[in-house]
């Protein structure tokens, strides 16, 4: 396969961008779309130009470092799938391809395709964690829990931070994201203790990081890699207005 | 509660925006009275003119949920905007509606219709429309201003188009609050948003029976 990519390339921060058109030719179709830029960037090494740089890092979909908005898509064209795990059979020879990094205040471009995400483990560190006691390990199945429940906080807990949520909403919202790691603890015992405090801290900083509101367009479900679905945007909006209005 | 955060701005533009619905459902149910005929459209509109101080309660009541509706949303607007600071060279949407995109220029024109409306049937600027509402001597004719009104094309267009703009707004806005408020149920999302559309298209179908009647076909009860 021959194609034509045109790449977002930025040397640091604080540099302008620009689109930059590079070929990519040789490519299998059964190649991930990370291995077609890994041959890519053997080209341009040997030409002497600076490789494309992106984030990966497990390469088998789980651990949410890939993060490149294909043709528009986040993640690119195959529902429920990261761009690592996408193949380039999904592609036509001779297509065009637009890659660019997320574009979120909250995420901002450190070179080329690379954003800086610690906006996420803030979220995280202000209330997506749980308390546990010290002693040794409780029996197993000592707490009981409802399988219904069981299935929504593991749906919930899917989510592996990509950040294609927000790449994709056209108000940079987070709130699939946060939704879905208030979601995980709200079903589970565990989580109970610090229910109330977690939403509020976690909602008060995604604001504070500079995320949009969500307008209900649901463009983030529909590119999330995990299928994480919205209806766990309605259950953080009432968690979030229950434990407001009990203030 | 913050309402300067996102989900409580959200919060006080879903609760407004019910209210206003609500207005706006009870508004056309009125209006819907003119094919009733001229006597019961007349003693609508004495009945209504006849609260007194009530109707100013209701009128000021119905301006604070309007500027808070307004408020709300430039604030959640304002916010979205500052979101995403370099647009993307290539974005595809793929599940986003051309009603939820454009909520913001829907609301905004709306809103100016609003203020249109109230100076062409409420305060009446046009002199004679306002002599066809007060005849002198006579009582009030809401029924023989409304007819007179809509006889001209160009004002029916007004509405046609500021009823279209509103129906959509109202089509994306009661599945968005269903959601805001935390209701929107997976199993009958599909039902939540047939019934929004619904309610937009009885909206557009109830606001404009009277103009579009009496442009068209001048009927007469």
């Amino acid at each position: 396969m021959k194609l034509t990519l045109h790449v977002w390339r930025q040397k640091n921060a604080s540099d302008q961008g620009r689109m930059e058109t590079i070929s990519a030719d040789g490519v299998s179709p059964d190649m991930s779309f990370l291995e077609m830029l890994d041959l890519v960037n053997d080209r341009l090494e040997k030409e002497g130009v600076e490789p494309i740089a992106f984030d990966h890092d497990c390469r088998e979909g789980i651990c949410g470092m890939c993060s490149l908005m294909i043709n528009g898509v986040a993640h690119g064209p195959e529902a429920g799938t990261t761009a690592c795990q996408l193949h380039m059979r999904s592609f036509q020879d001779g297509d065009s391809i637009h890659i660019e990094p997320w574009r979120s205040r909250a995420f901002p471009v450190i070179r080329d395709l690379i954003v800086d995400r610690a906006s996420f483990e803030r979220i995280q560190h202000a209330g997506g964690y749980v308390s546990v006691n010290c002693g040794g390990a409780p029996d197993g199945n000592a707490v009981p829990i409802s399988k219904i429940e069981a299935d929504l906080a593991m749906d919930a807990a899917a989510c592996i931070g990509c950040g294609a949520c927000v790449a994709s909403c056209p108000n940079g919202s987070a709130m699939l994201f946060v939704a879905a790691k208030v979601a995980q603890f709200a079903h589970l015992p565990q989580g109970q203790p610090e229910r109330k405090k977690r939403v509020q801290a976690m909602v008060a900083t995604m604001d504070a990081e500079g995320f949009g509101a969500c307008s209900n367009h649901y463009e983030c479900e529909a590119v999330c890699p995990k299928d994480i679905p919205v209806k766990f945007i309605g259950e953080l909006n009432r968690e979030y207005l229950r434990t407001a209005c009990g203030d | 509660m913050k309402t300067q955060t996102t989900i409580g701005a959200k919060t006080v533009m879903a609760v407004t925006g019910v209210f206003l619905l609500l207005f706006v459902l009870g508004h056309m149910v009125g209006n819907l009275q003119y094919f009733a005929g001229e006597e019961t459209l007349n003693a609508y509109a004495e009945m209504l003119q006849g609260l007194g101080p009530l109707l100013w309660i209701i009128r000021l009541s119905l301006l604070a949920i309007f500027l808070a509706h307004v408020i709300s949303a430039t604030t959640v607007v304002r916010r979205n905007r500052a979101a995403r600071p370099v647009a993307y060279a290539c974005k595809e949407n793929l599940t986003s509606t051309f009603a939820s995109r454009t909520m913001l220029m829907s609301g905004l024109i709306v809103g100016a219709f609003v203020i249109y409306h109230l100076l062409h049937f409420t305060v009446v600027l046009d002199a004679n429309l306002a002599a066809i509402k007060h005849p002198e001597g006579g009582a009030l004719d809401v029924y023989g201003m409304v007819t007179a009104a809509f006889s001209h094309g160009p004002t029916t267009l007004i509405y046609v188009i500021a009823n279209i703009l509103l129906a959509l707004h109202c089509s994306h806005g009661v599945q968005s609050a269903l959601q805001t408020f935390g209701l929107r149920s997976e199993k009958c999302a599909a039902c939540q948003r047939l019934t929004s559309h619904a309610i937009g298209a009885l909206i557009l179908l109830g606001n404009l029976a009277v103009p579009l009647s009496i442009h068209f076909c001048n009927c007469r009860a």
